[in-house]
């Protein structure tokens, strides 16, 4: 049998059908339950990311139908460039937390039984494989809904908290309000021209080859944009993130966030460059505003808290809009047939998400072990664990590291290259555009600014200084899966950061289908360890000499100094000479995001409370004083709480109908029989 | 703001000129030119004071205040204060030491790295000055720490301060 | 006779790293005479970092790895910025490697260590200077990156190098875009160095700390990298703001005779931007920590200010 990328999703699958099978027989014996099955998920997602990335690197499409399905509707199945792409970043990050998860599901043995995770998790990841290899619209919603599901009761894991259901019942309404949204755009790409006779024109390629009137093309694009900038997280849909991704296990949360929210900027990918391909330039405006104020709103909600993952899950909104960021520019120089420069820009935005991928995996990987060790998500409890847990640190760091787009890891590079399509705008033909695109990059610099803070004051509170919480010992390093996974996932990091040449070679056929430009032969110019996206002059940058030289510099600065053994001593620290030094009196979270939080207050509705009670001994010396602050975040009571509100309100008035007695509802029978024999 | 600086950079300077305006006799001028040598040596013309105030009545701290003030001008023999001890060569004790001030005191000179000087200065910081006795003081510096010089004086002028500091020499050259 | 650019490229690094500490002492001298006094020598800054690599190194006890790590990073990526931008030449192997995007990301990383090195002993003072160097860096990163995105246009390239061929081949000397940058360049300077009326370099009260607090634990040998490492970046923003606004003098190839002449050109408009810096140190008070935020937005102001005019004029 011919080996091609089908056959090896195929095999992907069955490994995953594998582990369902096992599980009802090895449910009895957890840990090998744990061992089996997520060691097959690795195996299953490293089978996904060779077939995408074979299917990107040859630039071959396969199409297979089904023999699945509804009669006359069956499922079509397409590995394409763009598919490939997405299972790559979706098989490779799932590969690193299935290898982690060994470790860190056993954290639950004991406590609850694991069976429930393994099989939902087996199906969130095939939920997500089969999205992406969706060819027509009844099979991507069918695969769209299995992994809300799955990830719904993955969420809702941990169920005997309230706020967990609450959480968990938020995201689904969220996502099922988002999927209503893409059956309607669906629906308008499919039928709406021809009037739904047949119902043949369900698959992707009729409509591709449907031509619509610009007016409901728009009204497709709108409704898909909205549905898929709901699982995406994009404000202001992004109300379930910080409420889901928290109560999660961590290894769910680094698969949502890593990779879920980017099966939703598949779609829009899919459904703007692909099904619909021409397109006027607001559209991509449209897209640039939101990933915009996504970004920004995005990390100052981030700067603001101090429950570990809940910062990480606000980052993930930050992140989805440099994503739509790069794509919205796509959009804006496709619609005015600038080639090149839309590719710079996909290309930037896809490399992006990638990246986002491995550096937010592998950042919620690291707040799992952390939460494994010390039982506790509040950052103002932690402190000091880099004695603890020295290899957790430098793999968050790490981390940290990529997120603040700092060289030479993965972030600096996507993110240099989003600059780089900003500062060619200038090439518009549309003044207005011109004017208000450098804006877009000063607040992208904000952005990353603003994530640099953010990550030195997570990275500080929770591993550096001293311990503020109450715990005293217990606290252990990761497990040999666990730091496995993380480092698999920081190696990653770097050569995403080292080789950037590589990947956008392995990238430009991508965005020669989709927008019709390459740039790897300009990007690769001067040979592999030079990136020149347009031109040598134009800009450069070169990721393997910058990390060589800092390297060389200081090691021999350290060589040359390092001279004297036994000079360096350790004494007290310094604090100003003060006696009693505990650890409260370091910086919190809270007080580290002090300053931001005055200057940037205006967008949230803030209460600071002091109050001081009454000291027992003398009014001058007070024994304690309460501090309290909230954060609240404004989207909720002028958005949702209204849509709260109204939607009760009508239910109320339609459950007027249910009067509770027999002869009212024989009544209603009597009168719909009566209607749909009139107009039948 | 233009014509004041032009003003100062136009102006005659009012430092007083070393060593003819310190009005000292020539074997102290001598003793002096030696500690600037010897300062040089050990420390490469390049001194850093922590200023640490035990307990005393800031007449001393204004004296040392004084040091750096366009009359004296400390840093232009390349003497600077610093903020904290472990920048600093060396430390610069007032006071009479009070008993809060103690594990202080103890805590900044552990803080310092080597090589370092302790310069108790004032009165008070050599034996008490006109706390001696008290029960809340340690009775001067040389009780809680190692001292290596001191300067006497109720308050001991800038002048006093500057030339003083040739007492170290001696120490330093063992 | 053309030297080997690599020959030039080390011989701008040694021009680094010997003239930043007298630029520091240029500084300090001029300040002295505007103030009417007797100045230190102009090697003062070079005195103080060799007495301190010869002095121990106390540590902290609780200090972690990036505690120690943290000052031979800030100076090895100081040395590789002093690299990139065109002192001496403007044909130099390295300057291919960054752009000036990844200068503003290389100055960014080594203050991300500071930082956490300042939070990694767990003093209020550490966690307090972290805090503010990070507001304050978050505020000037974009207005930093909106003045450079107006020299680029101007020079066509986000290249330093490029840039600094286009401006001197200029025909027109004042661009109304260049001035806006170049003012909002000189607050954002004052801004990242750390000077008047940002933060005072040479304050004791902690609280009025900012640069300074994230390294008072430091001591001997580390105190000595940190400390040339800061004044290597006053430098390299003062180098930067020569290649971008005032570039003539900087040859295109390594001729030794125009080498020279540059070596001797650099010195005499670094003379001048110290006066200009110690006017503007004498003339402001420090501000308070929120009035920052206004300040930077002017900067940022300006600097879209020149990147609309450069589109409305240009």
């Amino acid at each position: 049998m011919l080996l091609s990328p089908i056959n090896v999703i195929s095999s992907s699958f069955a490994v995953l059908l594998l582990i369902l099978a096992l599980t009802p027989f090895l449910r009895l014996n957890q840990r090998l339950l744990i061992n089996v099955g997520f060691f097959l998920a690795a195996i299953a997602s490293f089978f996904a990311a060779v077939a995408g990335f074979w299917s990107l690197v040859n630039g071959m499409t396969t199409q297979v139908i089904l023999p699945i399905g509804l009669p006359d509707l069956p499922f079509h199945l397409r590995i394409d460039l763009l598919s490939g792409y997405f299972l790559v970043v979706v098989g490779l990050l799932a590969f690193f937390v299935s290898i982690y998860s060994i470790g860190y599901v056993k954290g639950f043995l004991g406590q609850r039984s694991v069976t429930h995770l393994v099989v939902f998790y087996v199906l969130f990841l095939a939920g997500m494989v089969l999205v992406v290899l969706a060819d027509d619209a009844l099979f991507f919603l069918i695969a769209w809904e299995m992994m809300a599901a799955s990830s719904y009761f993955l969420v809702l894991y941990e169920d005997e908290r309230v706020e967990n259901r609450r959480a968990a019942f938020l995201y689904l309404v969220v996502a099922h309000v988002g999927a209503i949204a893409i059956l309607l755009s669906f629906g308008v790409l499919a039928g709406l021209t021809t009037g739904f006779s047949g119902f043949q024109n369900y698959t992707f390629d009729a409509m591709r080859a449907a031509h619509l009137p610009p007016e409901l093309a728009t009204l497709a694009f709108l409704l898909a944009f909205f549905g898929f900038s709901a699982k995406a997280g994009v404000i202001p849909l992004h109300i379930w993130l910080p409420e889901a991704h928290p109560v999660a296990p961590s290894n769910v949360s680094a698969l949502m966030s890593g990779v879920m929210l980017k099966t939703a900027i598949y779609g829009i990918v899919r459904v703007v460059f692909d099904l619909i391909r021409v397109f006027p330039w607001w559209w991509g405006a449209l897209v640039l505003v939101f990933g915009l104020v996504s970004a920004v709103m995005g990390v100052l909600y981030a700067l603001m808290q101090h429950d570990l993952k809940r910062l990480l899950a606000y980052h993930s909104v930050e992140n989805i809009g440099i994503i739509l960021i790069g794509i919205g520019l796509s959009m804006i120089f496709t619609s005015f047939n600038m080639s090149l420069l839309a590719a710079l820009a996909l290309i930037a935005g896809l490399y992006h998400t990638l990246n986002h991928a491995m550096f937010k995996g592998l950042l919620f990987m690291g707040a799992g072990s952390v939460l494994n060790a010390t039982h506790e998500r509040n950052m103002e409890e932690m402190g000091g664990l880099i004695r603890f847990m020295p290899w957790t640190a430098v793999l968050f760091l790490i981390g940290c590291i990529s997120i603040s787009a700092l060289p030479p890891f993965n972030g600096f590079v996507s993110e240099w290259l989003t600059y780089q399509a900003f500062l060619l705008s200038p090439a518009l033909p549309s003044p207005l555009l011109n004017l208000m695109i450098p804006l877009g990059a000063a607040l992208l610099a904000l952005t990353s600014a603003l994530a640099a803070a953010c990550f030195v004051k997570a990275f500080g509170v929770t591993f550096l200084g001293n311990h503020r919480g109450h715990h005293g010992g217990h606290i252990h390093e990761a497990g040999w899966s666990m730091r496995l996974g993380m480092l698999l996932a920081a190696l990653a990091c770097l050569g995403l950061g080292i080789f950037p040449t590589y990947m956008i070679g392995w990238m430009d056929p991508l965005a020669e289908k989709l927008v019709g430009g390459k740039i790897a032969a300009s990007a690769s110019g001067l040979g592999w360890m030079w990136l020149t996206p347009i031109a040598a002059e134009r800009a450069s940058y070169s990721a393997p000499l910058a990390f060589i030289g800092i390297l060389t510099v200081v090691v021999v600065t350290y060589l040359l100094l390092h001279a004297r053994p036994g000079a360096i001593r350790r004494a007290p620290l310094w604090n100003c000479g003060f006696e009693k030094v505990t650890s409260r009196m370091q910086y919190t979270a809270t007080s580290f995001a002090m300053p931001l939080r005055r200057i940037f207050g205006f967008l949230f509705s803030i209460k600071e409370h002091v109050r001081q009670p009454p000291s027992a001994s003398h009014p001058a010396f007070p024994d304690r004083i309460h501090y309290h602050l909230r954060v609240r975040d404004r989207f909720w009571t002028w958005m949702y709480q209204p849509v709260i509100d109204a939607s009760f309100w009508l239910s109320r008035r339609i459950g007027r109908m249910q009067q509770g007695r027999i002869q009212i509802y024989l009544i209603y029978s009597f009168v719909t029989i009566l209607v749909l024999l009139i107009f039948s | 703001m233009i014509k004041e600086i032009l003003k100062n950079i136009f102006s005659k300077k009012r430092v007083i000129p070393f060593p003819e305006g310190f009005n000292v006799s020539p074997t102290q001028v001598a003793k002096i030119v030696d500690f600037q040598k010897k300062v040089d040596t050990i420390f490469g013309r390049s001194l850093r004071i922590r200023q640490i105030d035990a307990g005393s009545c800031n007449a001393c701290e204004w004296e040392c205040t004084a040091l750096t003030n366009p009359i004296y001008d400390i840093q232009r023999f390349g003497i600077d204060f610093v903020a904290s001890p472990r920048h600093a060569d060396m430390l610069l004790v007032t006071g009479p030491v009070s008993r809060q001030m103690e594990f202080a005191l103890k805590r900044t000179t552990i803080a310092t790295p080597e090589p370092r000087l302790v310069v108790a200065c004032g009165d008070c910081a050599k034996d008490g000055g006109i706390y001696k006795g008290s029960y809340a003081v340690a009775n001067g510096v040389g009780n809680v720490i190692p001292v290596d010089a001191v300067i006497p004086g109720c308050p001991p002028t800038p002048t006093a301060i500057i030339l003083a500091l040739s007492e170290i020499i001696d120490k330093v050259a063992r | 006779m053309n030297i080997d650019p690599l020959i030039v490229e080390i011989l701008q690094i040694a021009v680094l790293l010997i003239v930043a500490p007298v630029f520091t002492g240029w500084i300090k001298m001029v300040k002295c005479w505007f103030q009417g006094r007797t100045s230190p020598s102009l090697f003062q800054p070079w005195r103080d970092i060799v007495k301190l690599f010869s002095k121990d190194v106390t540590l902290a006890e609780n200090a972690s790895w990036i505690f120690r790590f943290t000052p031979y990073l800030v100076f090895g990526i100081s040395v590789m910025a002093g690299g990139i931008i065109p002192i001496l030449s403007m044909d130099l192997p390295l300057s291919a490697m960054a752009d000036v995007i990844a200068l503003v990301a290389l100055f960014s990383i080594a203050r991300f260590f500071t930082a956490l090195a300042g939070m990694d002993i767990g003093t209020a003072f550490g966690g307090m200077g972290a805090s503010r160097e990070m507001t304050i860096a978050s505020l000037a990163e974009p207005a930093m990156l909106m003045a450079v995105f107006a020299v680029s246009l101007v020079g066509k390239s986000t290249s330093v190098s490029q840039m600094a061929i286009v401006i001197s081949q200029g025909h027109s000397l004042l661009r109304p875009s260049l001035v806006f940058a170049l003012l909002a360049f000189i607050l954002i300077t004052l801004a990242e160095t750390g000077r008047v009326p940002v933060d005072n370099p040479a304050t004791h009260l902690e609280l009025t700390m900012i640069h300074e607090a994230m390294i008072l634990e430091y001591s001997g040998r580390h105190l000595a990298l940190i400390e040339w490492a800061s004044m290597m970046k006053l430098f390299l923003f003062a180098v930067l703001g020569i290649a971008s606004f005032v570039p003539w003098g900087i040859p295109r190839n390594g001729e030794l005779l125009s080498v020279a002449v540059a070596l001797l050109v650099l010195l005499f408009k670094l003379a001048g931007i110290g006066v200009v810096l110690v006017l503007i140190e004498t003339g402001l008070a420090k501000m308070r920590i929120f009035r920052i935020t206004e300040f930077l937005g002017s900067a940022f102001l300006f600097a879209t200010i020149g990147m609309m005019s450069y589109f409305m004029l240009e």
